[in-house]
């Protein structure tokens, strides 16, 4: 694949961030919690944004599975959040319809983000329930859903806030971003 | 004296983290603090907003910055270290990012005057009141539970958001508050590694594993039990020792693993203040009252 050249511009911007200051000493990745269950490490994808790898960033798992802890950010001599940088990936990754590697993880963030826009808030139980559904994964963690539930930290019922069609003009911001 | 802060509580302080909610509650009241629920506040938006979209993560946080204004206090006060690290950053963007700040002012109908601080909760305790505040209600002093204070991720990070309150590597904070409460801090190396909270229902094999190295490092520093800041880490910490994902297989602990009780730091002071926390300790996963028990604090 050939190499984009600008994609370094376009994600410096998106993301506030100075990837070109990134020299690759690795204390982003040294303290990364997923960097062992990535592909390309934080300082990897640095990397890679600068030389223009575009495709093989938006489709790898990598970018998804950045918790965004900031330790990285933390710790980069060259004031680089690569939590941002990742952030950044992300979003295009979605603005040009590119497949989201770990599908679970993107229908969680989904179904999180329909949860504050009907609600106005985060109602566990029917967020939980959209992410089964969408994942197609029925039956994991029931076991400490239901301990939580019988222990009353996940309410049956969600409720509405009062200036939720504030909210849901927020979320319009984006669309038209 | 009675101290005012305006308070964002967070979608997890009446559900996954009520202990935080009810712990924090008595304290605050213990020691005159009054808190003033910011109305009709709305999710902060947490991890979800900023992995998807780059302007309602800072949108959403900022619609709760408005609302706070209208309390008419000068320090908002956050129990939650994630809410607090997306409420620190809005009100950064507001300050700095004119555009932005121009497009809340207009869809939200306000004008950002910038005199409301997004504080966290730990913070507010420890640097608000003096050790001898802090100590004079102490009741049961903890003798013998030794803890490692657990800091997380977002509680003192990154500084641009905190404005060091603490150190972001090495901080202290909640080591001072555990030992004025008489129980012991451990020292150890793993207070600032993230546990991987946002990625629990999806990826719980990368939380296991970092929830397992938390656990076995605080076994090793000879600590009874890990104390949190924050509900994220708490649900994550407490749930994955027991519940270690799947099916289809769950993966087994390692030998010698005994999964440790997690506290929140206003739990341990409620408790060496002598306030009830009866119902509160029954709603933990790993359930703390044998531990206790066996120390006499309950």
């Amino acid at each position: 694949m050939e190499p984009d050249l600008t994609f370094i511009e376009r994600v410096s911007e998106l993301s506030h961030q100075n990837v070109s200051r990134c020299y690759y000493c690795l204390r982003c990745s040294a303290g990364c919690p997923s960097a062992y269950a990535m592909e390309y490490t934080p300082a990897q994808i640095l990397r890679m944004v600068q030389l223009g790898q575009k495709d093989a960033l938006l489709r790898s798992s990598a970018i998804w599975l950045c918790i965004g802890c900031e330790t990285c950010g933390s710790r980069c001599p060259n004031e680089i959040h690569a939590g941002a940088v990742i952030d950044a990936l992300r979003q295009v990754a979605l603005a040009e319809d590119v497949s989201p590697a770990e599908q679970s993880v993107f229908k969680l963030h989904v179904a999180f983000l329909d949860s504050i826009r009907t609600w106005g808030r985060l109602h566990e139980l029917t967020m939980i329930l959209q992410h089964k559904l969408t994942s197609r994964d029925l039956f994991s963690n029931l076991d400490m859903g239901l301990d939580m539930f019988l222990k009353g930290k996940i309410h049956p019922l969600p409720k509405r806030i009062q200036g939720i069609s504030e909210v849901k003009e927020l979320f319009e911001l984006g669309d038209e971003g | 004296m009675t101290r005012r802060y305006a308070f964002y509580p967070g979608c997890t302080l009446h559900s996954t983290g009520v202990e935080f909610g009810a712990s924090s509650e008595l304290v605050c009241h213990a020691l005159d603090l009054e808190m003033v629920e910011i109305p009709d506040w709305n999710c902060c938006g947490a991890s979800s907003a900023h992995s998807m979209d780059p302007t309602l993560f800072l949108a959403l946080p900022a619609r709760n910055l408005a609302q706070a204004q209208e309390v008419g206090l000068s320090d908002l006060a956050i129990p939650c270290a994630a809410c607090y690290s997306r409420l620190a950053a809005a009100d950064l963007a507001l300050q700095q990012d004119g555009a932005f700040r121009a497009m809340m002012e207009s869809v939200l109908d306000f004008e950002y005057e910038g005199r409301v601080r997004p504080r966290n909760l730990l913070d507010i305790l420890a640097n608000d009141l003096s050790g001898e505040a802090l100590t004079a209600k102490i009741k049961k002093p903890l003798d013998g539970l030794k803890v490692v204070a657990y800091y997380g991720c977002l509680l003192i990070r990154p500084p641009e958001y905190t404005g060091r309150w603490d150190d972001p590597e090495h901080p202290q904070t909640m080591d001072h508050i555990i030992e004025l409460m008489g129980a012991e801090a451990m020292p150890w190396s793993y207070g600032v590694d993230c546990c991987g909270g946002s990625l629990t229902l999806n990826r719980s094999d990368v939380v296991v594993h970092l929830v397992d190295k938390l656990a076995l490092a605080a076994h090793e520093a000879g600590a009874d039990a890990l104390v949190t800041a924050c509900p994220m880490c708490m649900a994550n910490v407490d749930g994955r020792q027991l519940y270690r994902g799947g099916p289809p297989l769950p993966r087994p602990p390692k030998p010698g693993y005994q999964p440790l009780p997690i506290f929140y730091f206003t739990e341990l002071m409620a408790l060496a203040y002598g306030l009830s926390l009866k119902k509160v300790l029954a709603k933990h996963l790993v359930d703390p009252r044998p531990l206790l028990g066996r120390l006499a604090l309950v």
